[in-house]
């Protein structure tokens, strides 16, 4: 069953005299439970098309649909994970886990336990109590997964997620996320930069190209789960994607010479 | 423990000089007691109006009142319950108006052009007026405090509303706050150190209007009473009481500098 439509969206900005097409003609169906992976170089549109879909910042053209609905407007509905974290800096680690919870009116205890489980998940529990300026760019990152899990959405919009993390706490957050996920069939749309982290969480691979930003690929990955990075099977897709992305790189790089002339 | 003491000797260093050149100058007579007093002069005075003027009498008082019942005292007394309750009124009343004008374009609209006009003019043009509405005592005073309380308070918040970072409304809205709850807990955290800082300067403001007042309206308090040896050329009385006036600012500057380090303890700028 679709959820999640996207048909022709086309997004402008203009600051300043200068126009920049960020999508162009993105066409995307994603369906309830499906986990989708965003793989793209920088500034090709990823978080814009994050951001239209949470209802931020609504398409110029085009029209985004969820459960059929038009979307005009943010909703916990769709759980964010910002690219730039966006904690609350005036609350604790505690406080900004629960903050989501208390808006929606649980119980205190409700609260609680399940802010101790989130903890817990996270590795945070000796950090409930201090604020996001004491916590390594890591631990932040941390903190706004956890809050967006407590709210637990059906949809997780998440913007480079792992991005600040060492690779061994990387690992078990995927395995988490995804344990979370075949647990409670949420539908994930999720931004990376690394292909390996694509191939190993995703069922659908989003390749974009660089301004505008179009939908270049659509990947099925049909390799069965966990899935091991070792495999052949993986490895080859990693290749053929590769392929893809430095492609695009390539193009970017030369029209960015083209443009400036030595 | 030794580098403390030894920076304590530092900082002391060019006071002590300062006060050893002037207490020559007056011993060695280059000018009149009556212009310039010597330190020991000022101290002694200092200390003796500090001091209960009248002899404990345990009938008619307690030790504590007695203790407290030195002029000095009760001057700084009076002057720093006139502070407080100027601040209050003034950043009372700026704050709920800074808040509404920085979160609403149409309120903002409507009273940022009263507000630019009377903003300019100092408290101390308000004196006639003040005179004239409140009569003598305390209520002139606490207006005139007031209103130079108000302005920085008002600017402050208004500023701090509108450069809240729209990243947390996003995040706000994303957990699906309503609009009370976005100000509350959002935009009001958001702004306060904006707030804090407006707070500061307004009290800053507020003590500086407060020796002005109390040297048209009132008899008693540290400005009135500058004023009042002034008229008998007891020089002594003046700087003690203009040292005294430094005292009291620098401790209530101190409070307000502890209340916002506790406020702000979730602050980056505040990292040691
Ligand atoms: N508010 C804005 N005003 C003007 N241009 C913008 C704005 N936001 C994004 N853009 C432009 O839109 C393009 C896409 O930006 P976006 O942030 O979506 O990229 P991204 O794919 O998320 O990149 P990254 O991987 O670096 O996060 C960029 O070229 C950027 O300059
Ligand atoms: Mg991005």
């Amino acid at each position: 069953m679709t959820q999640i439509v996207a048909s022709k969206v086309q997004k402008v900005f203009r600051t300043a005299g200068l126009e920049v097409v960020a999508l162009k003609d993105i066409d995307l169906a994603i369906g309830k439970g499906e986990f989708v992976c965003l793989l793209g170089p920088s500034g090709c549109g990823k978080s814009t098309l994050l951001n239209a879909i949470a209802g931020f910042s609504l398409p110029t053209g085009g029209t985004i649909t969820v459960d059929g609905r038009p979307v005009a407007a943010p909703g916990p509905d769709r759980g964010m994970v910002f690219q730039e974290y966006a904690l609350f800096p005036w609350m604790t680690v505690a406080q900004n886990i629960a903050f989501g919870l208390e808006v929606q009116k649980m119980p205190k205890a409700e609260i609680a336990a399940r802010v101790d489980q989130l903890l817990g998940m996270l590795n945070l529990k000796d950090f409930r109590d201090r604020f996001p300026k004491d916590l390594s760019g890591g631990m932040r990152q941390r903190v706004a997964i956890a809050r967006i899990l407590a709210l637990d959405s059906p949809i997780m919009l998440m913007d480079e997620p792992f991005g600040a993390l060492d690779a061994l706490t990387r690992r078990n957050l995927q395995d988490e996320l995804l344990r979370i996920w075949s647990a409670t069939g949420k539908t994930i749309i999720f931004v990376t930069h690394s292909i390996e982290e694509s191939i190993y969480l995703a069922d659908r691979i989003v390749v974009m190209t660089y301004r505008p930003g179009t939908i270049k690929r659509d990947q099925r990955v049909a390799l069965a789960r966990p899935r091991d990075p070792a495999a052949a099977e993986f490895n080859e897709l990693k290749r053929e994607l590769s392929r893809l992305v430095m492609a695009e790189q390539q193009r970017h790089a030369a029209e960015e010479m083209g443009m400036y002339p030595p | 423990m030794t580098r403390r003491l030894k920076g304590l000797l530092h900082g002391a260093l060019v006071p002590l000089v300062v006060l050893a050149v002037w207490e020559a100058c007056s011993r060695a007579g280059f000018v009149s007691a009556i212009v310039l007093p010597a330190p020991t002069a000022v101290a002694a005075k200092w200390w003796q109006s500090l001091l209960p003027a009248q002899a404990y009498d345990a009938a008619t008082q307690s030790r504590l009142a007695w203790l407290l019942s030195g002029e000095l005292i009760q001057d700084a007394a009076s002057s720093l319950y006139r502070v407080v309750v100027g601040f209050l009124v003034g950043g009372g009343l700026a704050l709920p108006l800074g808040l509404a004008m920085g979160a609403k374009p149409r309120v903002y609209d409507l009273c940022n052009p009263l507000v630019q006009v009377l903003r300019p003019i100092p408290p101390i043009a308000y004196i006639p007026l003040a005179i004239l509405w409140f009569g003598l005592g305390n209520p002139p005073a606490v207006f005139l405090i007031a209103i130079g309380a108000f302005f920085p308070v008002l600017m402050n918040t208004i500023a701090g509303v509108r450069n809240v970072d729209g990243i947390y409304l996003r995040a706000a809205k994303n957990l699906g706050v309503g609009e009370w709850t976005l100000f509350v807990r959002v935009i009001l955290p958001a702004a306060t150190p904006y707030i804090l800082a407006g707070v500061r300067i307004g009290i800053g403001t507020a003590f500086i209007v407060v020796i002005v007042s109390e040297m048209i309206a009132v008899n008693d308090g540290l400005g009135f009473r500058i004023l009042e040896a002034r008229e008998f050329m007891w020089s002594d009385k003046i700087i003690a009481g203009m040292f005294t006036i430094g005292l009291l600012g620098l401790a209530l500057d101190t409070g307000v500098s502890r209340l916002n380090n506790h406020l702000l303890r979730w602050h980056r700028g505040l990292e040691h």
